[in-house]
This record gives structure tokens, C-alpha cells and sequence, in this order.
């Protein structure tokens, strides 16, 4: 049992969660994630490890609420506890200096770049983060991005905060601008991280991605997570989840992260049922 | 004399069976299991013992449950293999005790493994399980890791011997293959669970959630005082056939199939949270005790066919004859002599068909088995919208690619002694499809075991 010391409402369906878990907190590197099971009859699912604190022996996790399992973690307070959680499992990030880092964050994908453009900073580069967010009441982690950037752009799809637009958008400027960029993070949802691997290919600037795709165990034994970067098929449990995102096969991704959906509609709709009854 | 013959099990009958998940074998009634250990000869030299890779003392056994003295009998059988109703369940006994008992020259050999699996059971009913007698602590910490057939043995052993055991494991549930593999319904999950708990009883704490290599290394545990390590890791890596189309939507490893059915319990979606998709028609590529598992699984996911692709024939299939069998009265359907060569899509990147290609047996290969040849221009295309592929597994290499020290043949296997498990690491003894590649629950058993032993002499005498 993994005791949850506090929780936090980040945005609207976006929480945080500091998790008592001193194993993983002494060993998790920026990059790396967890498996976590919430009870008995739950399923395992992937979170990335957000914040380490290895001397409280805590862990951070940032969570979305898109289906049963998320929207029921939502419902955990601190004192609560889960179940499992497994990890830190995943390649670490590859942490360099290389010049001038640009450190995309998509949605809740921003909690997951956040560790990295923080030790990119840490190892002596130029950050650069451009977060983005379909609206202003989604924004998360600004503050947080901004002490660990060298410059921080917010774009909102509605315009209601900073630009309106995509983070793509605003790579975009930049590359045009005349911007030297020696590396570029993208991390958010499958769509996003194509668009902008699409983006920086012609201009040779290396890019690289997490990918979130479905997971089982985590340790690379039932090859769920199966993704085709470079023409070969990887697990991204173990081999990733970070990979260049020039040879990620993503239309490959987007299909697989469908492949529950039915089963999802219901398991939320029979869940959300319940939990107005309760 | 009367001949007594082979007296067949009771089981669930085939068409209520496939609409469940609950056990097939429903096990012998006292009755039944004391007219069967009446037909053992209670031979002087019995060959049926040469057959058991463990040594159980099976015609003293026999003869207790004769005398119905069956709590006596599961004793006897515990002082060789401490897992009796799993193996009872498990073994492939045509192959083992069974294929060497002299009865079997002329007519069916005893029935040793329902015998066994009667008297465990037995036992487990009539609450007799004795607390074991408590050795006295030698203050020495031994860390297993994986808690499959082989981690189990290992630390119940090492435990009897007076060592303080730590189990880790990377799932959430102890067991291994036995929790996540085998199904429900050829071996219920409360069994495993019973031998596990017996393990505590034992004094072995087991940690859950640990993945050795990620969570915390071998060196780690050396620094944290434990003197020993035996890894029972399992052969955890699914193989894939390496063809076009295999990443297409519908298409499962079987131990994802399996994992998603048994630890996750998807067959009680959406009770559990777990999903999985089933089709119509159902194939599973393979001819193992996989492939029958994950194919007699589809069937009670409500496949309306579940089909074997095997490239052999009938006679080369590695799997248990009980299993094929049952399969076949479950209404499986098998093709034999065919081999995928790509996999086909529809719009939405669902898996809709397979090109198979015909195939014959040539010469024997180092197997032994004739090799399939394909015959060229024989390619056609089953129509299918959930494939099992269920070829076997190799080493996961999360823990090894971490520790160099440790010596891998070319396979990936660890190269370790056969009768102690030492590795090129000191310290680090190793065993079970770890080492052998995918074998058996009782060979798995029988390595640990010996590695108990020789754990116990490298500490007691610090010789490496
Ligand atoms: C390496 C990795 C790191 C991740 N880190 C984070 C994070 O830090 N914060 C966060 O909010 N989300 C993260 N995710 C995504 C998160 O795992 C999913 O949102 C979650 O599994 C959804 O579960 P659900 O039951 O709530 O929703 P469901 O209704 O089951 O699914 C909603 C969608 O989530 C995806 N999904 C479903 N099941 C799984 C699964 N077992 N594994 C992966 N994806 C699944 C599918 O695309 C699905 O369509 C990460 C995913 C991966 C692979
Ligand atoms: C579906 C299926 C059906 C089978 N049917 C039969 C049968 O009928 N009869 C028979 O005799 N045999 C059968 N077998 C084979 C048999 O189950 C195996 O030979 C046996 O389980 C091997 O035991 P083991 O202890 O070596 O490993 P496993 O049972 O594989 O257990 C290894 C354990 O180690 C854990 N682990 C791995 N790496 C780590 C790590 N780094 N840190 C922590 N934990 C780790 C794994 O999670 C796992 O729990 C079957 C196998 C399968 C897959
Ligand atoms: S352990 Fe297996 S091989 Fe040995 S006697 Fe029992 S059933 Fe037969
Ligand atoms: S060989 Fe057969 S008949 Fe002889 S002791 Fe063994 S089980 Fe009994
Ligand atoms: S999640 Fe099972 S292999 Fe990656």
C-alpha cells in the first residue's frame, strides 16, 4: 500500500498527488514512470514520476482524468492509499549539454517535461518551454516551468491565455524566427508530438518524444506498449518511453491507443453511474 | 485378479465448461482415488520414481492413500515436492512419473498425478496442514528474486533451513507463470495462493512491486546485508514472429492474452477494470501449453471459433496430451502443416485475415521433430479478428542488462551450474526457465531446490 500524503486540484480534471513510495523516490530518474494499480479490481496503469523528493521519500505524480481508473484516482484524498505502484521503470531521459533546449509540453504533458527541461537547465543549457492548453482553466505548472526556463511561452487553442494557437504554432515562430536549437522535448498527446516531430524534420533538429502507449506490466513482458520507431517494432516500456520522434511511426500509436475504446466508454459510463448513486 | 482400470477423472462437461472460467478436473472422490492406488503393483524397483524430476516417493504414497491414510500420504509426497497440488494439476506426467510406470508397458500407467493432486487437495480440505516445525533462526538473510515455481521452492527451503527469506517481485501477485500464465480453470488461483500463504506461515516475507534491476539492484542488496541471492526470473520476453502486419490492432502476445485474463481477470470486465477484446474467430499461432491455454481462454471469452495455426502436425505439438484433448471436446479447431506469413488490416487497422502458407515435414531437425518445409505457392488467407501469438518466450533482460557480472549464453539464458546455480557472480545462484529456457513447474521446483542446498553450503563455508 502506497499512502497518498497530500493531493492537489492543478486545473480542472487535473490533479496532483504526493505519494508515499521511498524505493522509487530514491532511485527514479527525469523520464521515467510507474505502473499503479488502485485496488484489488483495478487495472495497471502508466504515470510518469513528475517530482522526487528522496529524502521524504515521496513522489509526485500529475494525472489527467480521462477514464474510470484516472477519474477515480480524482476521487483519492490524501491519507487515501493505492494499491501498487511499481517502478521506476523506463529508460531515464538522456540529460546533456547540448546548447539551446526546446522543451514542449502538451496538456498534462507539460508535468512530464517538467523534470527534464529542469535537469536540462540544471546540466548548463538554454531551456526554452513552450507549454499549451486548450483553454485558460487547463493551464497547470506555469510557475514551476517558468523557474526552470530561460524563456516560457503558454498558448491556448481558444486564445483565452498568452497565444492563442498550438505549441507548434510557436515553434514554429521560433524556427522561422531564426532560432539555434539544438534540441527539441515534445511531450503531450499522440497528435501533438507528430506534428511537431513533422515540423522539425526538414530542419534536421533532433526531436526527441515520450510515448504513451497502452501498458500492461511495464517490464516488458507482455509487449502491449508495441510501437515501430525506425521501421522496428519496440517496446516502449523498456526500450523507451523516449524515442526520436523523426522515426516514430505515430498513426501506428494514435490506432493502437484506440483499441479499448468501447470498452472504455463503458467502464467510465458504468463508473460515473455508480458514483452519482454513492 | 480383477483388472482395475485407469479410473478416468470427473470433469465439468464440455459445454457448460466453456462458459465458465472455473476449474475443468473436478478431482477424484476418495473413492475413486483409493480404486486407483489400488492398481499400483508396488513395485521393488520402481521406475516410476526415475521419471519424477523431484524423486517423489511415489509407490510409498500410494500405498497410504490405499490405506486411506491420505493426510499420511500428502507428508510423504511434501518431503520431495512441496507443491503437490500444483504439480498434480501441472505436470506433464505422460512424460514424467507416468511414462516410466510399468503398468503403462501393457496397458494406462497409474494415475500418479491425480493421485497426488487428491491427497493435496485432500489435505488442504481437512484443514490438516500442519504448522510447520519452526527451525531455529540462523540470522542470515537470503534474497530470492521472482516468485515463480523456482523462487517459491527456493525460499520455502531456505526458510525450513533457519534463513531469514525475502521474496521479491515485480508484479503485484506472487506466483509467476502459475498467477499470470496458467488459467483459472486448469489451475484455480486459490491453490496457488494457499501454497503461497504457506510460505509466510514459513516465516518468508514477500515484497510485491519490486522490480529487481529497476527498483533496486543486486549490489543494493548485498549492501543491505542479504549474504545470498537466487534469481527465479522466469523466461518473461514473448516472442513475436518478426512478419509484416503484426503491430495491427487485435493482435496479443500470449502473455498479454493471458496476463490480461488471469492477473488482470479481464474475463470479469467491467467488474475489474482490465478490458480485452475477444472476436468472433480466434486464432492462436503455436501448438504449446500456451497456445492451448490461451485458445481454451478465447473460447470462454465467447469466441464463437478458436482456432490452432500450428506448422506442424498433431503429433509434434508440445503440449500436453490432457490439454489437447480437452481442447478438443471444447470444440477448438486445429490446423495443422500452415504458417503465417503476413498479417492483413482493414481501414481502421484491425487484424482481418492471415496468409498462411502449407507446409510438409521434411528431415528431423536438432529437435528431433521433422522440420516443416513450406510448399510454395500454397499461400491462403484465413479469415480471422483476434490473433494469439503463443511461440514462445526468451530471457527479459531488465535485471541482467543491469548486472554484467552475470554471464548470459547466447541466448540470453544465464549460464549457470546445473546442480548448485552458482552464476559468475559471487553470491548469485540462479534457476528455472532463467536458466533452462522454457521447461516445466517441476523443473523449475527441482532447480531451486538444489540451489536452496547449495546456498546453504556456500554460507555455511563461505566456498565459492
Ligand atoms: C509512459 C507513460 C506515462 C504517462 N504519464 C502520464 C502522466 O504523467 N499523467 C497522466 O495524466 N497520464 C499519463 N499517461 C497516460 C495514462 O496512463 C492514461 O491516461 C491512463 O492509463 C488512462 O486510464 P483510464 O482508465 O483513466 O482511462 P481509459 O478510459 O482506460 O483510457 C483513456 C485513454 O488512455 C489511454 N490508456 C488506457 N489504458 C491505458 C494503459 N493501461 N496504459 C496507457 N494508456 C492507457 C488510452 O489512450 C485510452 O484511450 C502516461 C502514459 C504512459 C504510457
Ligand atoms: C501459459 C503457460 C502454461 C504453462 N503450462 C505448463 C504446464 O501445464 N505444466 C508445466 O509443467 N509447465 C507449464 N508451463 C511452464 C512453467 O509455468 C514454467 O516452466 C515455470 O513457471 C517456470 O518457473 P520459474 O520459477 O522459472 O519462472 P516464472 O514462473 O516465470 O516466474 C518468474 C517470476 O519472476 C518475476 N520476475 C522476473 N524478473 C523480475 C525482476 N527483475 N524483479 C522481480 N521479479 C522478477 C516474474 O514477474 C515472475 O513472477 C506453462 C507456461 C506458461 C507461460
Ligand atoms: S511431481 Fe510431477 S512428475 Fe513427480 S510424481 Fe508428481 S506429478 Fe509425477
Ligand atoms: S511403476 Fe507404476 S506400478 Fe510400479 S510402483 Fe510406480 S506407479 Fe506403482
Ligand atoms: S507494457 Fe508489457 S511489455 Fe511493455
Amino acid at each position: 500500500m502506497f499512502k497518498i500524503l497530500e493531493r492537489e486540484t492543478l486545473a480542472e480534471h487535473i490533479n496532483k498527488f504526493v505519494v508515499e513510495a521511498p524505493l522509487i523516490a530514491k532511485k527514479a530518474l527525469p523520464g521515467q514512470f510507474v505502473i499503479l494499480r488502485l485496488h484489488e479490481k483495478g487495472e495497471r496503469i502508466p504515470i510518469t514520476i513528475c517530482e522526487t523528493d528522496p529524502e521524504k521519500g515521496t513522489i509526485t505524480l500529475v494525472v489527467q482524468e480521462v477514464g474510470k481508473t484516472t477519474y477515480e484516482l480524482g476521487t483519492y484524498q490524501a491519507g487515501d492509499e493505492i494499491a501498487d505502484i511499481i517502478g521506476p521503470l523506463g529508460k531515464p531521459a538522456e540529460i546533456e549539454k547540448v546548447g539551446t533546449v526546446v522543451a514542449i509540453g502538451g496538456g498534462v504533458g507539460t508535468a512530464i517535461v517538467y523534470p527534464e527541461a529542469k535537469a536540462f537547465k540544471e546540466k548548463g543549457n538554454y531551456v526554452i518551454s513552450i507549454i499549451g492548453f486548450r483553454s485558460k482553466r487547463f493551464v497547470i505548472l506555469e510557475e514551476e516551468m517558468r523557474k526552470v526556463s530561460d524563456e516560457l511561452y503558454v498558448t491556448t487553442d481558444d486564445g483565452s491565455y498568452g497565444m492563442k494557437g498550438f505549441v507548434s504554432d510557436k515553434l514554429k515562430e521560433l524556427i522561422e524566427e531564426g532560432r539555434k536549437i539544438d534540441l527539441v522535448i515534445a511531450i503531450g498527446p499522440a497528435i501533438m508530438m507528430k506534428v511537431v516531430s513533422d515540423l522539425t524534420r526538414p530542419y534536421g533538429i533532433k526531436t526527441i518524444v515520450s510515448l504513451n502507449s497502452i501498458m500492461v506490466d511495464g517490464t516488458g513482458m507482455c509487449g502491449a506498449c508495441r510501437v515501430e520507431v525506425g521501421g522496428k517494432t519496440r517496446f516502449a516500456c523498456v526500450d523507451g518511453p523516449e524515442f526520436d520522434g523523426h522515426q516514430v511511426d505515430f498513426d501506428l500509436l494514435i490506432k493502437r491507443l484506440a483499441m479499448y475504446k468501447e470498452e472504455e466508454r463503458i467502464a467510465l459510463e458504468r463508473y460515473l453511474k455508480e458514483r452519482g448513486k454513492a | 485378479m480383477k483388472k482395475i482400470p485407469r479410473q478416468p477423472m470427473p470433469k465439468q462437461p464440455p459445454e457448460e465448461r466453456i462458459k465458465n472460467f472455473n476449474e475443468v478436473a473436478l478431482g477424484y472422490t476418495e473413492e475413486l482415488a483409493v480404486k486407483e492406488a489400488e492398481r499400483c503393483l508396488q513395485c521393488p524397483r520402481p521406475f516410476c520414481v526415475d521419471g519424477c524430476p523431484v524423486k517423489v516417493k511415489i509407490p510409498e504414497f500410494i500405498k497410504l492413500v490405499k490405506e486411506r491414510k491420505f493426510s499420511e500420504a500428502a507428508k510423504k509426497i511434501k518431503e520431495d515436492n512441496v507443491l503437490p497440488a500444483i504439480c498434480g494439476r501441472v505436470c506433464p506426467q505422460e512424460e514424467q512419473c507416468e511414462k516410466k510406470c510399468v503398468l503403462g508397458i501393457k496397458g494406462e500407467p497409474v494415475a500418479i498425478g491425480r493421485l497426488e493432486r487428491f491427497v493435496a487437495d485432500w489435505e488442504a480440505e481437512h484443514g490438516e496442514i500442519e504448522k510447520p516445525e519452526m527451525p531455529e533462526k540462523k540470522g542470515i538473510k537470503v534474497a530470492v528474486v521472482g516468485s515463480g515455481p523456482a523462487g517459491l521452492t527456493c525460499a520455502g527451503d531456505l526458510a525450513k533451513m533457519g534463513y531469514d527469506v525475502t521474496i521479491f517481485e515485480a508484479l503485484h501477485k506472487p506466483g509467476g507463470v502459475l498467477i499470470y500464465g496458467i488459467p483459472e480453470f486448469r489451475l484455480p488461483k486459490h491453490i496457488v495462493e494457499r501454497e503461497v500463504d504457506y510460505l509466510r506461515l514459513l516465516g518468508v516475507e514477500i515484497k510485491v512491486d519490486v522490480v529487481v534491476g529497476k527498483s533496486i539492484t543486486l549490489y543494493e542488496l548485498f549492501d543491505m546485508g542479504y549474504k545470498a541471492i537466487f534469481l527465479g526470473l522466469g523466461a518473461g520476453l514473448p516472442k513475436f514472429l518478426g512478419i509484416p502486419g503484426e503491430n495491427l490492432l487485435g493482435i496479443y502476445s500470449a502473455n498479454e492474452f493471458l496476463t490480461r485474463t488471469n492477473l488482470m481477470k479481464a474475463y470479469l470486465f467491467p467488474e475489474y477494470d482490465t478490458p480485452i477484446k475477444v472476436g468472433k474467430r480466434v486464432a492462436v499461432i503455436g501448438g504449446g501449453n500456451v497456445a492451448m491455454d490461451a485458445v481454451r481462454s478465447a473460447l470462454r471469452h465467447g469466441a464463437e471459433e478458436a482456432h490452432i495455426i500450428y506448422r506442424r502436425s498433431r503429433a509434434e505439438m508440445p503440449a500436453r496430451l490432457e490439454e489437447i484433448e480437452n481442447a478438443e471436446e471444447e470444440g477448438v479447431i486445429f490446423n495443422f502443416l500452415v504458417n503465417p506469413k503476413r498479417f492483413i488490416g482493414d481501414e481502421n487497422g484491425w487484424v482481418k485475415g492471415i496468409e498462411l502458407v502449407k507446409m510438409e515435414l521434411g528431415e528431423p531437425d536438432e529437435s528431433g521433430r521433422r522440420r516443416p518445409v513450406p510448399i510454395p505457392g500454397s499461400e491462403f488467407i484465413f479469415e480471422v479478428d483476434t490473433v494469439v501469438i503463443a511461440i514462445g518466450q526468451t530471457a527479459n533482460p531488465v535485471l541482467l542488462d543491469v548486472t554484467p557480472e552475470i554471464k548470459r549464453n547466447r541466448w540470453g539464458y544465464i549460464e549457470a551450474d546445473y546442480e548448485t546455480g552458482k552464476t559468475s557472480m559471487k553470491g548469485v545462484f540462479a534457476g528455472g526457465d532463467i536458466v533452462t529456457g522454457e521447461a516445466t513447474v517441476i523443473e523449475a521446483m527441482g532447480f531451486g531446490r538444489r540451489a536452496a542446498k547449495a546456498i546453504d553450503e556456500y554460507l555455511r563455508t563461505g566456498k565459492w
